[in-house]
């Protein structure tokens, strides 16, 4: 029997999960940190646009600072996020931000003087100002008041994610790649660690610590379309929902992404349309300016994708063999440009598609069509990272539903939340595995242990009758079909009916390769894709059963944002030996909010069941503000009285910037 | 047209005791654009489930799936089957890293040793308050950070080179950039004198023997060779001091 101890064990080698553990690191307890591939290689590595902080260095950024980076987290969460913890967030981002650069991530400077840059489709000059001047600098968004993403040309996430892990590795994080975490080992109260594999010679593994967290990214891989690594299986949630006690949080809450180019699904930042690319049909025509006059290109992600989606429904998109697409064009930015600070689009263009987004006209145009981006749901914790089921089980990043996003997310606000949960949860975490040293009882970990190794050896005993292959990709093709952008609930109901069948199904298949002590790609299929199945199974009747619209859960059959009966969060579970998870809700609660709910300034207006408590908390919220401002209070005090948050000092602290210090 | 596509893939399991070494060869219908990824995908869920590779981004920038292409190393996420005239496709694991089954090698282990033994990290002695606005670079400079920073441990560059493969301990064009990388880096204190403790000798610097197929090979096009000369140049120039 194998067990390993460490004071705290992370699963997931990510952005999320790497901080986090420096974190513990630096609180001088050890710390492993599983993966399944070398970390390096995480999908965090494909952030190619950047990660929003409200630093305000740039001309364009002048005047930023963390209310206005929380007002848009809110909005672009459609009311959905948690607003405390946007607040935890928007303070902390800026310095998440600065001590990446003081580990040596070359984000892209500002240049005093002028320069030209393209808004909404024309030249345009600015002048960054003199003190500026060698600043971290910050590109335009979807969504945003302030150009806020600080970037490293396209390649932001493998610059960042490099930074990160090999401070991991300066500060001894023990990590174990190619390390899948199969099973979480708990009492009933309490996580213990968990049950892992090694994917290289199939050995089952304890690993047992004072505390457990899960960083294991988000599930892309359930939809046929997706930007997503081929790793991103939802596999540590769907553990995390194994335990019966762990509740998933807003599973139907599934971001789509405007530009992910054709067939291939690989990622066009961003930072395409942030740095003034723009949108054509199968005329030309630039058409997003009739749809969102005010934002065009750049409302958020989930009403880009909505629009593009109803013009290909008009008929107006391109026909190809692998169905009808849009155009990007970025050739508009100039050669130049798109060599410099686009770099990698240019080279998936070229490689994937033989297109040079360079060359002027429809030929350097690229066939880009809205795909599964971003799970914005996950593992429910507290502010603080904890699951409130299962004492010692941390999440963070895209694998928890901590919850700033809400139903939408906002470009360059995953990214930042990697780090900023990093630091914040990470934070939590290490007080955590200090204070809670217990005694462990070997006899729970030795049950698991061979648990797991009969679970594995069923799997490869049985003569099933199904390939785990075709029923992944049913899976997959439902997914895209039925509980993508547009949903229904015929459409949702019949995803759930065949999706639970196909889970049935997946419980009797036949592993070719029987041996269990090698790397086994067929068994691994064979114990990933029920686990899909489960988190596949939580999206599709989450969906069905909330009965309206927000940010990108979208409902045909509800197309308004019912804030009457929906300001409140799903919660799904999994009671062992069912096949369909059961739901329950929490209310969010209006009158504690710092923003009541109101109009997002994009998409359709009006569009909107308002709760009465909204028009009743806001009047109490300008009366605080009136009053205060009257008596001189500064911005930081208004906002202590709208809603105190917690975060820990060395977070909250404020932010520097230049001209305003610490205003 | 479409035409047929014969994909050979080497085979091994080393921790089997009645696996011998051989390939298999998979035939299949070549589509626009295919590319290796595809190959073996379609291979691992129609043909063969038991296969062993390495994919993550399929993107090119994860640097998870490198192997033998026909010969030669390279990303099998951005190779493209119609870049090879007779349609047929030879596929090794990449030597110079352990072995784990079929094409999968264990490059996580060597870049983790290769991290460790370069520090590859920030050196300095500054306590940075994250609360206050961030050290000042010039632009130029960052742009240049961020240039030998692209590399993402494909490992291509150590299973092309001739001296890794006679001199195992070599630290190879991957290890050499990083300290380029870091003498570069502003945010860096270490001087050429750190940096020659650390790769200043036959299986650092001095072991190369600039046959060049490390930067020919390079999918990120890094200036491997010229950062090599340039690290060579500071630490003979520091030795002669």
């Amino acid at each position: 029997m194998n067990i390993q101890y460490s004071d705290a064990l992370v699963i997931g080698g990510g952005l999320a999960g790497l901080r986090a553990a420096i974190e513990v690191a630096k609180s001088g307890q050890s710390v492993t940190l599983l993966s399944i591939c070398p970390v390096k290689r995480s999908h965090s590595a494909a952030v190619q646009g950047g990660m929003q902080a409200s630093l305000g260095n740039g001309a364009k950024g002048e005047g930023d600072n963390e209310d206005l980076h929380f007002a848009d987290t809110v909005k672009g969460s459609d009311w959905g996020c948690d607003q405390e913890v946007a607040r935890m967030f928007a303070q902390t981002a800026p310095k998440a931000v600065r001590e990446l650069a003081a580990w040596g991530v070359p984000w892209t400077r500002v240049k005093k003087g002028e320069r030209t840059v393209v808004i909404n489709a024309q030249k345009t000059t600015i002048k960054e100002r003199d003190e500026a001047h060698g600043l971290i600098n910050a590109r335009d968004f979807g969504g945003t008041k302030k150009w806020r993403t600080c970037f490293i040309a396209d390649a932001t996430g493998h610059c960042m994610l490099y930074g990160v892990a090999n401070e991991a590795i300066k500060h001894q994080v023990k990590i174990i790649d190619r390390m899948e975490a199969v099973r979480i080992i708990h009492d009933g109260k309490k996580c213990l660690g968990v049950i892992a594999r090694d994917l290289t010679n199939g050995q089952l593994i304890a690993y047992v610590a004072r505390g457990t967290m899960i960083a294991t990214g988000g599930y892309g891989r359930i939809y046929k379309q997706t930007t997503n690594a081929v790793i991103c299986e939802g596999t540590g949630a769907a553990i995390a929902l194994e335990t019966g006690l762990c509740r998933l949080s807003n599973m139907e809450a599934v971001q789509f992404h405007p530009t992910p180019i054709v067939p291939s699904g690989i990622l066009l930042t961003e930072g395409c349309r942030g740095d003034g690319g723009i949108l054509r049909d199968v005329d030309g025509y630039r058409f997003m300016p009739d749809y969102e006059p005010e934002k065009k290109e750049l409302a958020s992600r989930d009403v880009v994708s909505r629009r593009m989606m109803e013009h290909i429904r008009k008929g107006k998109g391109v026909k190809s063999p692998y169905g009808d697409h849009l155009w990007l064009d970025i050739s508009i930015l100039g050669r130049a440009h798109v060599e410099k600070n686009l770099r990698d689009v240019q080279d998936i263009c070229k490689t994937f598609n033989g297109i040079d987004p360079a060359d002027e006209g429809p030929k350097g145009w690229a066939p880009v069509l809205p795909m599964q981006h971003y799970s914005m749901g996950g593992i429910r914790t507290k502010p603080t990272g904890e699951s409130q089921w299962l004492d010692g089980l941390f999440a963070c990043g895209e694998a928890a539903c901590w919850d700033m996003h809400g139903f939408n997310r906002l470009g360059g606000n995953s990214c930042a939340e990697t780090v900023v949960a990093g630091m914040i949860v990470g934070d939590y975490f290490a007080d955590y595995c200090k204070n809670n040293g217990e005694i462990i009882d070997t006899n729970i970990v030795k049950d698991f242990l061979s648990k797991e190794y009969q679970y594995l050896k069923s799997l490869t005993d049985k003569e099933g009758k199904h390939n785990v292959f075709e029923i992944k990709n049913r899976m997959k093709e439902i997914m895209w079909d039925k509980v993508a952008i547009f949903r229904t609930g015929e459409g949702l109901k019949e995803a759930v009916d065949e999706l639970e069948k196909l889970y049935k199904d997946a419980q009797d298949v036949k592993v070719h390769c029987k041996e269990l002590d090698c790397a086994n790609p067929e068994l691994e299929e064979a114990y990933r894709v029920p686990r899909m199945l489960k988190i596949a199974l939580c999206v599709a009747y989450g969906a069905l059963l909330r009965t309206e619209s927000r940010g990108a859960h979208y409902r045909e059959d509800y197309p308004k944002r019912d804030d009457l009966n929906w300001m409140k969060r799903t919660l799904t579970y999994w009671v062992e030996g069912e096949t369909l998870p059961r739901v329950e809700y929490a209310d969010l609660d209006i009158m504690k909010m710092e923003m009541p709910p109101a109009f997002r300034g994009y998409g359709a207006k009006g569009n909107i069941i308002e709760n009465p408590l909204s028009e009743k908390r806001q009047a109490e919220v300008d009366a605080i503000r009136e009053k205060m401002e009257a008596e001189g209070k500064s911005r930081h005090e208004i906002q202590h009285a709208l809603m105190p948050y917690e975060l820990q000092p060395k977070y909250k602290a404020l932010n520097q910037r230049i001209g305003v210090d610490y205003e | 047209m479409s035409r047929k596509l014969t994909i050979k893939a080497f085979k091994y399991n080393p921790l089997s005791k009645i696996s011998k070494p051989h390939f298999v060869t998979y035939e299949l219908e070549e589509t626009p654009f295919m590319t290796i990824f595809v190959c073996l995908t379609q291979i691992r869920e129609k043909m063969d489930a038991d296969l062993s590779f390495d994919f993550v981004c399929r993107a090119g920038i994860c640097g998870s799936c490198a192997m033998m292409i026909n010969g030669v190393p390279k990303l099998a996420c951005k190779t493209l089957t119609k870049d090879y005239p007779d349609g047929v496709i030879e596929l090794m694991p990449m030597p110079a890293f352990r072995h784990i089954k079929d094409l999968s090698v264990n490059t996580g282990e060597w870049f983790e040793d290769m991290c460790k033994r370069v520090e590859s990290w920030v050196h300095n002695e500054k306590e940075t308050d994250i609360s206050k606005i961030e050290e000042r670079i010039e632009p130029e400079v960052a742009d240049e950070t961020f240039e030998l920073d692209r590399c993402i441990e494909c490992g291509i560059c150590v299973a092309s080179c001739a001296t890794k493969l006679m001199r195992p301990n070599f630290i190879a064009a991957t290890g050499l950039l990083r300290t380029a990388r870091y003498l570069q880096d502003p945010h860096d204190h270490r001087s050429v004198e750190d940096f020659y403790e650390l790769v200043g000798d036959d299986d650092g610097v001095f072991g190369c023997m600039s046959l060049l197929a490390c930067e020919d090979n390079c999918p990120k096009n890094l200036p491997l060779q010229s950062k090599i000369a340039y690290m060579r140049r500071q630490l003979v120039a520091q030795k002669n001091k």
